[in-house]
């Protein structure tokens, strides 16, 4: 039923990697360390820049998959990936967007439960590689049945 | 002590961190520094709504805050792979220990698997992370 949706991308967005999110996002992971925002402490360490925590990617805008948009209360986030080229340098901007690669539903023990899988990926301004992730997030029959209607 | 990447060994752990108990401040500054707003993680009638006893942490706050047990090493590398399945619920006052053992190295790798439990040894999640070293 959400199969109609494999194969569907989002167009590219920029994404600024901001100094204040950075250390915003690092304080609420209880991870504050200088080199994620404090400038002197990112030029003088083997990075020469100030980095980004590696989940500190979940917070960027990935684009818009149309009409999928209005799944959002009552999902579970089942499985979550991160894979990097380099870490996410503060200061530089990424190009994001997503693709949805996978649905498929199982039994559980709650119900026929469904798994939708989407990949996003980072590029630099230059269209580098420089992350991917794969998300898998679980939706319940209650959800599913509000999507058909 | 903080063990020196290349003198690891499979099966060797990086020293454990106990996070505090779980406040709703930490979930409310998590919401707002991740844009995750969704109520189940904040306000205790949404949660109740979505079945659950209470408001439960985003998955992603434990994921983020385990990277911590790599934080000694930012100067030697960077977390390549970072993969995690989520199994468990986080509450409010619970307890959560993160916890890394080393499952295989390469020459300029480190494999590790990682979990967080809570305080009765269940799992929250559980997954592995690969360390470049430079």
């Amino acid at each position: 039923m959400l199969s109609q949706f494999i194969g569907m991308r989002s167009d590219k967005v920029m994404n600024p990697i901001e100094r204040g999110a950075v250390k915003k996002f690092a304080e609420a992971i209880g991870d504050p360390h200088p080199l994620y925002f404090d400038e002197e402490t990112g030029k003088n360490s083997i990075h020469q820049c100030n980095i980004a925590p590696p989940t500190f990617a979940i917070t960027l805008d990935y684009g818009i998959i149309p009409n999928l948009q209005r799944i959002g209360a009552g999902l579970i986030h089942g499985e979550q990936q991160f894979h990097y080229q380099r870490p996410l340098h503060v200061g530089e901007k990424i190009q994001c967007y997503q693709q949805i690669t996978d649905y498929y539903e199982k039994k559980g023990k709650l119900g026929e439960m469904g798994f939708l899988v989407a990949e996003k990926r980072g590029l630099n301004e230059d269209g580098h590689f420089i992350f991917a992730m794969k998300q898998v997030v679980i939706l319940n029959e209650t959800i599913r049945r509000g999507l058909k209607s | 002590m903080i063990p020196i990447l290349w003198d690891l060994e499979v099966g060797d752990t990086l020293p454990e961190i106990q996070l505090p108990p779980v406040t709703r401040i930490d979930l409310i500054k998590y919401a707002g520094a991740s844009g995750d707003y969704n109520p189940i993680h904040t306000i205790d009638d949404e949660a109740k709504k979505a079945g659950l006893p209470g408001v439960i942490a985003h998955g992603m706050w434990t994921m983020g805050n385990l990277a911590k047990l790599f934080t000694p090493y930012l100067e030697k590398g960077f977390i390549q792979d970072y993969q995690v399945r989520f199994m468990g619920m986080v509450f409010l006052e619970d307890r959560i220990t993160l916890k890394a053992t080393v499952k295989a190295t390469e020459e300029s790798k480190v494999t590790f698997s990682v979990k967080a439990v809570n305080e009765a040894d269940q799992e929250i999640l559980a997954g592995h992370i690969v360390y470049q070293v430079f």
